[in-house]
């Protein structure tokens, strides 16, 4: 184990690195470039031995990717904003073939108009995809996250993609002190990855087949209980991870301050620490707030979500989101988990950081008093008064 | 001793699929395969031959086959090749099986960049000159004057305006290692070709005319012998590509009638004789350049 | 060896693969039922030059000794084989 000052996206290729990729399709985006950048280097001098492929878009990353997974190989992949979106149509399709691929999304806003800077847009208007969805908050946990993503996803009982996403350039350009476990405890985590999923020489199969009205459904079924185990699969990924490498990860979720807490700001990636700086000031005062952070959002904490809120007067959703015409993508699936739960208290959504836009601490301290007032809302952040879209 | 029907693999790797009666398609991909062996890796877009051949549980193809992204074939073949060299695995041939839509529009980025990075892979176009598999509509490879479902011949237009598109020269001017031309018409030609392309080391590619009945309005048992006449009469030639030379293998003495090649299809039926006349002359200075260009 | 026709056909939710992928060559259902006309091969006339099997788009016409013979399950019927005979050793017979 060794300390290295990583930024994001290096933190995470090192992490690749670890999980020992066979195959790696690149394609350059802002700002998700230094990880394929950083992976052509470990290539280069040897201390990686994988495929890397020069792709000619990210259509063409994804089905690269899952052709290497349909022989057998660990895949990786990166992308961001416009990329996701231009490999849009290979996402369920890895997903309905069961190809445990793993990929990076720098989370980027989405044209129009253009802006290069981070919000959650991009994976969000992806989560109806079938993959995986985690939110890491710091180049630990993106380090980590690479190393434990393709043990969850290559888990027999999974088989699935993964989609690992880092705030762009908030995380994948911040340098931050992270360890680098060794190989060695690296091989000792992580399993080969085998499968029966592939085209075999010895046993010749045919793969990515059409199935209609009458086996659809099951095809369809057996994929979402794939994503479903791999809550399970997660807490198993987590316990292992911390009998080797001494670091404890809290599956779907992660609290702070919550046990008594009667105000729940909920969110997700790396506005986190920002929110328990504020509530580690408020607690001082005497109020008793709290944070949940989001680390799945598919499979989706619904449990973790009901059972986090049972003492809170009120909540509050921040994200960096809109599904335009509605509300914040997140909400949407906060408010459905509370709704199963039977649980009625106020949830009011905040959208910020669009574009990058920062999010201030005085705007999460003043999320904190509206939600005294006990009125749920959707609430634009810095826009000049609070916009309203109830 | 050459390829032939005595030769060939006897095994059938493409068998019971739902292809149309008379498939020029499912003609050349049963041949390659053939030619190829057990160890083929197939990979084969949204299209006709994946619609006809992997319709569970009635799975078509008696060796690895997998289909692929609409836009994908040539993508997929990179990946499928690079995981099984990552694993050591090298007794395999990379083998895609694209229609003309697939190849000449949707499918032509990542095809330019699978020849770009000069993976070794063999990629087929069975071009049937039109979507066939969505019911005939017009391709960059659908040939002028062609009535398609997009193209209609009626007063005011006949049919297709567009030339087809040069795939195979597009394709050699990236310095391919090889590239060829065939048709069905002439399987000894293709079958040799794809002999060639097993034992060629980088990106391979292999446009074969593979004509449609349904599409062009011929009769199932005709497809062998237009796919024979577009050749004789000069508007398709068999040709490869190697070491940055063109070679015409294949010389007609004198080309067979134009018209008589256009009349017998259903969907040249409207061309006046002027149209015939603008066909006749785009093969004559076509064949001008390959006189002067191939070997 | 070529795919070939099975007894079993996986439909139920137990049966189905986990993903999309599943033995190669699996056959459940023939193509017979598509044929108006059938190749009839005349062996007195045949001399074994391979040249319908060869063009046959469905590879239903196999070698059997110096002759050939045909897997009615799958033909079509599309008449290739009956255009590439040079000897006319091939008819098309209507289906009773």
């Amino acid at each position: 184990m060794a300390k290295k000052f990583l930024s994001g996206n290096e933190a995470f290729a090192y992490g690749v690195r670890l999980a020992r990729p066979q195959v790696i399709s690149a394609y350059p985006i802002t700002p998700q470039t230094i990880v394929v950048e950083k992976l052509s280097e470990f290539v280069e001098d040897g201390s990686l031995n994988a495929e890397f492929i020069h792709v000619e878009s990210e259509h063409s990353a994804l089905s690269c990717a899952m052709g290497a997974s349909a022989v057998g190989a660990r895949a990786f992949t990166a992308t961001s904003s416009q990329g996701l979106l231009y490999m849009a149509e290979c996402l369920p399709y890895a997903a309905g073939g069961r190809f445990p691929i793993v990929m990076m999304n720098a989370n980027r806003s989405t044209a129009l108009p253009w802006n290069i800077y981070g919000d959650q847009r991009d994976s969000l208007s992806q989560l109806d995809s079938g993959w995986i969805q985690a939110y890491a908050k710091n180049a630990q946990e993106a380090l980590d996250l690479a190393l434990m993503s393709f043990y969850i996803a290559e888990h027999k009982n999974v088989s699935t993609p993964f989609m690992a996403n880092l705030d762009g350039f908030v995380l994948t350009h911040t340098y931050e002190v992270a360890e680098v476990p060794t190989q060695e405890q690296a091989d000792a985590f992580l399993p080969k990855y085998e499968t029966e999923n592939k085209m075999d020489l010895r046993h010749p199969r045919n793969l990515g087949f059409s199935a209609g009205p009458d086996t659809n459904t099951f095809f369809k079924y057996k994929e979402h209980l794939g994503i479903l185990n791999a809550k399970a699969v997660i807490g198993e990924a987590e316990e292992k991870f911390e009998r080797i490498f001494g670091r404890r990860y809290s599956g779907l979720t992660e609290s702070y301050q919550i046990e008594d807490a009667e105000y729940i700001i909920i969110t997700l990636g790396s506005i986190s620490g920002l929110v328990r700086e504020a509530v580690d000031a408020l607690r001082k005062e005497g109020r008793r707030v709290g944070l949940l952070r989001l680390r799945y959002l598919r499979p989706f904490p619904n449990e973790e979500i009901a059972a986090a809120v049972r003492t809170a007067k009120a909540l509050a959703v921040l994200e960096k989101d809109i599904s335009f015409g509605n509300e914040g993508t997140v909400y949407t699936n906060v408010n459905s988990a509370l709704q199963k739960a039977d649980i009625h208290i106020p949830c009011s959504d905040y959208i910020g950081g669009l574009g990058g836009k920062n999010i201030s601490y005085e705007e999460i301290k003043h999320i904190f008093d509206r939600l005294e007032q006990l009125q749920p809302t959707v609430n634009f952040l810095g826009i000049g008064g609070e916009g309203y879209g109830n | 001793m050459a390829i032939s029907a005595k030769t060939l693999n006897e095994t059938e790797f493409f068998y019971g699929h739902k292809a149309c009666a008379g498939c020029g398609g499912s003609l050349a991909v049963r041949i390659a395969l053939k030619v190829l062996g057990e160890n083929a890796v197939a990979v084969l877009p949204a299209g006709c031959m994946s619609a006809v051949g992997f319709n569970f549980p009635q799975l078509c193809f008696g060796n690895n086959a997998i289909i692929s992204t609409f836009a994908g074939t040539a993508s997929m073949l990179t990946g499928v090749e690079a995981g099984l060299r990552a694993q050591g695995i090298t007794d395999f041939h990379a083998v895609g099986f694209a229609g003309d839509g697939g190849t000449a529009d949707i499918g032509l980025q990542a095809l330019s960049g699978a020849i770009d990075r000069n993976d070794d892979i063999l990629y087929i176009c069975y071009d049937n000159e039109a979507y066939m598999n969505t019911g005939i509509q017009k391709s960059s490879l659908t040939p002028f004057g062609a009535r398609t479902t997009t193209t209609p011949a009626g007063k005011n237009i006949r049919g297709n305006l567009r030339t087809k598109k040069n795939l195979f020269e597009i394709v050699a001017a990236h310095g391919i290692p090889y590239a060829a031309t065939a048709s069905v018409g002439y399987l000894n030609d293709f079958m040799r070709k794809v002999e060639k392309a097993k034992h060629i080391r980088g990106t391979k590619y292999i446009h074969i005319l593979a004509p449609c009945p349904t599409g062009w309005g011929v009769s199932t048992d005709e497809t062998v012998d237009v796919a024979k006449e577009v050749v004789d009469c000069g508007l398709w030639y068999l040709a490869e590509y190697e070491n940055g030379e063109f070679t015409l293998n294949h010389q007609p003495k004198s080309f067979s009638d134009v018209s008589a090649y256009l009349k017998r299809q259903s969907r040249f039926k409207h061309l006046t004789d002027k149209d015939i006349e603008i066909i006749t002359q785009s093969r004559d200075k076509k064949w001008e350049f390959i006189r002067k260009n191939f070997k | 060896m070529k795919p070939y026709l099975r007894d079993f056909i996986p439909v139920s939710f137990a049966d189905i693969p986990e993903a999309t992928a599943y033995e190669a060559g699996y056959l459940v259902t023939k193509n017979a039922g598509w044929r108006n006309v059938r190749p009839v091969i005349d062996a007195q006339k045949c001399v074994g030059c391979l040249n319908c099997y060869l063009y046959c788009p469905d590879g239903v016409i196999y070698r059997d000794g110096s002759k050939v013979a045909i897997d009615y399950d799958f033909c079509k019927g599309c008449g290739i084989c009956r255009n590439i005979c040079k000897l006319n050793a091939i008819t098309m017979e209507a289906e009773k």
